[in-house]
């Protein structure tokens, strides 16, 4: 797991060398620093800075404007929950209101045990399984109260290895 | 010849197609059948997905809700013993199936989308891909290629609905020792999927668009703007890419002439303001994404100050069609402002969800009914939302208008990049309202102060309606700042965002009166307007509602019928949902 990291760090260290003079690279580096820590680290803003030469507060008011970056590490299990029209008229609020029961946490916010992050997303873009969650990598469709619930108990039950599979 | 092909677009992978194509080619190698199994994009035919489609020479047969077990019986009964699982196949030109679905359609975007292998650059050619280019390069003058592209009369298919030769022309005519194109694949509409379906399904298909638009203008540098949330496009773009470059189509002197192209890919990274062209040019220069005062515009100063030419992806996709068939082929389908067709996302509560590629000026209710299957669950059909955040809603009354540029503009609506979400008797067109509003309102980017203050104004003034607080003078309010939204903001994104709300209070006017004057949602959707009732017929005392209510306030004992105390009761709906006799009703 440790080597792992260090490798991940290590990409990001060689995108930061990579892309020293390359016009427009900032997103690109924020991106890449996220996807080795997993969020974006204060001391990750002040490498960019030197590479790109552009204040750390500029930095900050890019990272805030676009969805995509954080600044908290995330828990083990992601679960993104789609806010689409189509999620919407299928009955996503209730899908919503049931993930807040089940986890006890509102979006964007990380349980306690580290293992669940709930994020809202605007479209996942499969419409036809409205309404739909993303765990992790996985999709799940056409949900109802009692099958989100069921799903969860398994995600709760296993471990969070075995929980990423 | 025989294949197999598995639909593995997004919505096919999640509804478990790379369990179903391992399972066939597992079966198919242990078998040692002669038969080739390929993966492919969206069919379009989501509500069917898995779809596996199995091709004998020139019978094809395609397979819907196909899993694993299913897969090892069509791999069985078909492919062994040669009889096709009639129950399960869907299409076929052998067996004669009954579906409408793809009937009245008429691809021309979608040509390759769920036909060939995407990851393949030898199944694009075969189908014509990449003549279209050398055909240009070979033959037309830019002039001639703008000429084409003005006189097919294709309009963006971004949602603005430009004219894409004109769009050309004017960047083309711009001075400048350095030119650029975009694609515009920063597809942010919720309930739109058409972009991502091309790109994921036919990715070549959108790179030679953008070569033929590059030789037009002449730019020799390229971006593709996607959405970091679209992966699997992404992926299967950088292959095309590369697999372009091995080829000598992207590089240096493409096609052994003078031309040179690089092609890159730039992932978004979650605003939707940036599928507007100017902010999406700030975000590529790794700015914040917010947009800027036009004039100058983009064809003259856009990407690092040089002409910039930006088309989205569905326009790419047709481009290359129309300089192998003719302006005339084009012209000759749609309506006489708006050519050609339109690949609309059909979601919401429609029996068949996925996506249908029309030609313009077919009726709302042809697309509902013929192609979509009419309303899930025998519903009625209430009204359908087009063009996302920034459209509307037209009602169902008005099913026979026709689609077209300039016919849905009159209604309130816009044509947008293509979502179409159809709404039943049970939403609340108020709460749609609402969700769209709210959308925005987060999404301004807060440059212009009537889009960043106004909008989160109409919002509570919506928040208040759906509480059952609304006051008759709010409606007057909302109109109000809705004018003056519209009126003073600078983009397309503030422009166009009252357009939920006015189109509903156009059309549904009697709706909001509803909450606001007889505090009741008739669509039962709105939590503080609604009182559940538990119906004694249905009622078997299982005692799940009165154990599941957070508040205690239903009452009786097993096997009784149970009784929901109203002053008590929090309108939180679990008994609703809990409910296995649908006993609890909502009034």
């Amino acid at each position: 797991m440790e080597v792992a990291e260090k490798k991940e760090v290590n990409a990001f260290k060689k995108d930061l060398i990579a892309k020293r003079n390359q016009q427009g690279s900032l997103i690109p580096l924020l991106q890449s620093a996220q996807d080795s820590y997993g969020y974006i680290p204060e001391k990750a803003i002040h490498y960019i800075s030197e590479i790109v030469n552009i204040p750390p507060s500029d930095i900050y008011g890019v990272i805030t404007f676009y969805a995509q970056f954080r600044l908290q590490p995330l828990g083990d299990n992601v679960i993104r929950i789609c806010e689409g029209t189509a999620c919407h008229v299928n009955g996503a609020k209730s899908i919503l209101s049931v993930l807040q029961e089940e986890l006890n946490i509102s979006v964007d916010e990380t349980t306690d045990d580290g293992k669940f992050t709930l994020q809202s997303v605007a479209c996942l873009g499969c419409c036809s399984l409205a309404p739909v969650i993303m765990i992790n990598e996985e999709t799940h469709g056409n949900l109802t109260a009692k099958s989100l619930r069921k799903i969860i108990k398994q995600y709760k039950r296993n471990n969070k290895g075995e929980a990423k599979q | 010849m025989k294949e197999i092909k598995v639909g593995l677009g997004t919505c096919g992978i999640s509804a478990g197609g790379e369990a179903v194509y391992n399972e066939i080619k597992q079966e198919v190698e242990s078998l040692h059948l002669d038969v080739e199994v390929k993966e492919t994009g969206c069919m379009g035919m989501c509500y069917d997905e898995v779809l596996v489609e199995v091709v004998d020479d020139a019978k094809k047969y395609l397979y819907a809700h196909v899993d694993a077990e299913k897969a090892r019986t069509i791999v069985r009964e078909h492919l062994i013993e040669k009889k096709p699982v009639k129950d399960w196949i869907v299409k076929s030109n052998d067996v004669i199936i009954e579906d409408n679905f793809l009937e009245k359609q008429e691809r021309i975007v979608l040509r390759n989308c769920g036909v060939i292998d995407p990851t393949s650059i030898e199944e694009y050619i075969e189908r014509n891909g990449y003549d279209g280019i050398q055909r240009t390069l070979g033959n037309y003058l830019p002039l001639d290629v703008i000429d084409i592209m003005i006189k097919s009369g294709m309009r963006g298919r971004g949602g603005g609905g430009f004219l894409t030769g004109l769009k050309w022309k004017f960047a083309y005519e711009a001075q400048g020792d350095k030119k650029y194109i975009i694609c515009n694949a920063d597809e942010g509409d919720p309930g739109a999927f058409m972009d991502r379906s091309v790109l994921e399904g036919d990715p070549h298909a959108v790179l030679e668009g953008m070569m033929i638009a590059a030789y037009a203008i002449g730019a020799d540098e390229a971006y593709i703007y996607c959405r970091a949330e679209y992966p699997l496009a992404i992926k299967r773009l950088k292959l095309a890419i590369q697999q372009c470059h091995d080829r000598g189509f992207l590089g240096k002197n493409i096609f052994g002439t003078s031309m040179n192209l690089e092609i890159k890919i730039k992932e978004g990274a979650g605003a939707f303001v940036c599928g507007e062209e100017t902010a999406l040019i700030a975000s590529i220069e790794g700015k914040r994404g917010v947009p800027r005062i036009r004039p100058p515009f983009p064809a003259h100063k856009g990407l690092w100050g040089k002409p910039t030419n930006i088309n989205n992806v569905e326009t790419f996709a047709n481009i290359p069609w129309i300089i192998l068939n003719g302006h005339e082929a084009y012209a000759s389908l749609g309506t006489e402002k708006s050519k050609g067709t339109k690949v609309f996302a059909l979601a919401g509560k429609i029996a068949k969800s996925g996506l249908a590629e029309v030609p313009m000026g077919m009726t709302i209710n042809e697309v509902v009914f013929d192609i979509g299957g009419g309303i899930k669950d025998g519903r009625e059909f209430k009204a359908v939302q087009m063009g996302g955040p920034s459209g509307g809603c037209i009602p169902a009354s008005m099913g026979d208008l026709k689609i077209d540029y300039d016919e849905i503009t009159k209604t309130g609506a816009i044509m947008g990049s293509g979502g179409m979400i159809v709404l039943d008797e049970t939403t609340c067109m108020v709460d749609l309202a609402k969700f769209f509003l709210d959308f925005t309102q987060n999404e301004s980017c807060g440059k212009c102060t009537f889009c960043r203050i106004g909008t989160k104004r109409m919002l509570e003034i919506l928040e208040r309606i759906t509480m059952g607080e609304g006051k008759i003078e709010d409606i007057d309010l909302l109109e109000d700042l809705a004018g003056k939204i519209k009126s003073s903001s600078l983009c397309g994104l503030g422009q166009t965002a009252p357009n939920p709300v006015l189109t509903t209070l156009k059309y549904f006017r009697k709706e909001y009166e509803a909450h606001i004057i007889d505090k009741i949602c008739p669509a039962h959707n709105c939590a503080a307007l609604l009182t559940y009732l538990i119906n004694e017929n249905n009622c078997t005392g299982c005692t799940v509602c009165a154990k599941k209510c957070p508040v205690d306030a239903i009452s009786g004992g097993k096997k009784e019928v149970h009784f929901i105390d109203q002053e008590a009761c929090i309108n939180c709906g679990q008994c609703y949902d809990v409910c296995n006799f649908n006993a609890v009703v909502k009034a």
